[in-house]
């Protein structure tokens, strides 16, 4: 499967194999502004669905990366910790957060679709 | 509980803003942008490389009128020397309580007839409050909302409305002249709050959106308040209610320079004898730049500690210098912290980043003097 699916805290999932790589999506980038900071997780650390993974900031303030689906952190993107307006860039391709190793392949469904979330945007401008 | 729903005030230029792509936030009772479609980012950049316009019109203007008992009146509660203050100079200076604690921060500029103050949005309701318990029967005052002001700064804002009011090249830094546009007076003083040179227009609402498309049809943009807050911070200059408040007197927030030197001799202003032991004593803690290690951004509220570990201060700003290009913030450490170039850590997310003292401003101005 490579379909990206999408969360409700505007994360996005791209599952191949067991791995999946996680960002926050363009609609993520428009609310928050100019990125100027990225934390990513490092390589061998636990999260949990919807557990806090990551965190981004922008000019106007910090918010949390969720990880929209449980299981061990096998890399984390040091680009965008280097340059964090490469996250504005590129947010659904090069600008990804981290990859892990799912634990639970079950989780992905309750994701949304990029139509249903492209909806639930429109629903939920803020 | 008692609940008054107020509705929110919009500024003339509210429909201007819209249109230009304005995301709105509630500010101190006002609809103001925070970011216009460029972002704060470049918003920031084009003000410091050419110019920008801010409306601040949620500022108040009140001006006042009387003799030299006016003056003395306000010296009672203004810590500047408003007796010496020469026609159309303005000075940086506050409103004082009982305790020396800062009521709100403000320019003060002589007029013919009296004094015009710019007072924050926050603020201005209460500040007028405070400022009439001195006022004498005779002496005039006017919150004037009927005028917008239009702050206009960058390298270039000079030549561009010198071309539309030709003579404002002539004002030197913190002084102003009156001036006739559309036919039409209008205020302007050559000052503002980001560290570059510029002007700030006091102008009838009537005429404010024709000034707006000529400053838009010569290229400048507009800037929210988002970049107006990173352009303060890298001048090293103070946000009311977050680096200043009632409990900080000018000499913690590192602005005793503001006390005019008569009146650090002679007094007679609320909170003199705080402010006059502070002074001879110095003050518990102060107000410092801070330069965090690396790209870790220390917001306000961020906990300052020493190398060992004591708790030394907090952070009241602080955000990502995109004219630095690093984090800036400022906070107040106790004292024995202060020098610049002492380390110190950040507690951010639970977590300790070292960081330093740093000299204010974190970027040069160029004001004209």
């Amino acid at each position: 499967m490579t379909e990206k699916k999408f969360s409700k805290k505007h994360e996005w999932v791209l599952l191949e194999g067991d791995i999946a790589t996680v960002g926050i999506t363009k609609h993520a980038t428009e609310l928050l502004g100019d990125i100027v900071f990225a934390e990513v997780p490092e390589a061998g650390k636990s999260v949990e669905k919807e557990g806090q993974a990551a965190v981004v900031e922008s000019t106007k303030a910090a918010s949390d990366v969720y990880s929209p689906i449980s299981g061990e952190i096998t890399e984390g993107n040091k680009t965008i910790v280097d340059d964090p307006s490469s996250i504005n860039a590129d947010p659904e391709g090069a600008s990804w957060f981290f990859k892990l190793k799912i634990k639970d392949k079950g989780e992905i469904n309750s994701l949304m679709s990029k139509d249903e979330y492209e909806k639930f945007c429109k629903e939920n401008p803020n | 509980m008692k609940r008054v729903i107020m509705e929110t005030q919009k500024t003339a230029l509210y429909q201007i803003h819209k249109n230009l792509g304005a995301k709105f936030v509630p500010f101190a009772g006002y609809e103001m942008p925070i970011q216009y479609k460029d972002g704060i980012v470049k918003e920031h950049i084009s003000t410091r490389t050419y110019a920008g316009f801010f409306d601040v019109s949620h500022m108040g203007q009140f001006f006042l009128e009387g003799d030299e008992t006016l003056t003395e009146a306000l010296e009672k509660i203004i810590p500047a020397d408003l007796k010496s203050l020469r026609i159309n100079h303005s000075k940086y200076s506050f409103l004082l309580n009982n305790d020396g604690g800062i009521i709100d921060d403000l320019i003060v500029t002589k007029t013919e007839k009296g004094f015009c103050i710019i007072l924050n949005a926050a603020c201005k309701e209460n500040d007028i409050n405070q400022i009439l318990r001195f006022l004498g029967k005779n002496h005039k005052h006017l919150l004037n909302n009927d005028l917008s002001l239009i702050a206009l700064q960058g390298p270039k804002s000079v030549e561009i409305l010198d071309k539309l009011i030709p003579g404002v090249s002539s004002l030197k830094f913190m002084t102003g002249s009156n001036f006739n546009y559309d036919n039409e007076k209008l205020y302007i003083t050559r000052s503002g709050y980001t560290g570059e040179d510029g002007f700030e227009i006091s102008i009838s609402n009537k005429k404010v959106e024709k000034l707006i498309k000529f400053l838009i049809s010569k290229e400048v943009k507009p800037i929210g308040l988002g970049a107006r807050d990173t352009l303060r911070l890298e001048a090293g200059l103070c946000l009311y209610g977050h680096d200043l408040n009632e409990k900080i007197n000018p000499v913690e927030a590192n602005l005793k320079w503001a006390i005019a030197k008569k009146r650090k001799e002679v007094g007679g202003f609320n909170g003199w004898d705080k402010i006059k032991n502070v002074l001879t004593n110095g003050s518990e803690k102060i107000r410092v730049g801070i330069k965090p290690e690396g790209k870790v951004i220390a917001r306000e509220n961020t906990q300052i500690y020493s190398t060992d570990d004591n708790k030394i201060g907090l952070v009241t700003s602080g955000t990502f210098g995109p004219s630095v290009n690093a984090p800036v913030a400022m906070g107040y450490v106790n004292s024995n912290y202060a020098k610049v170039g002492t380390l110190i850590k950040l507690e951010v997310r639970g977590k300790k980043y070292g960081g330093k003292i740093s000299e204010l401003p974190f970027y040069k101005k160029s004001y004209v003097k």
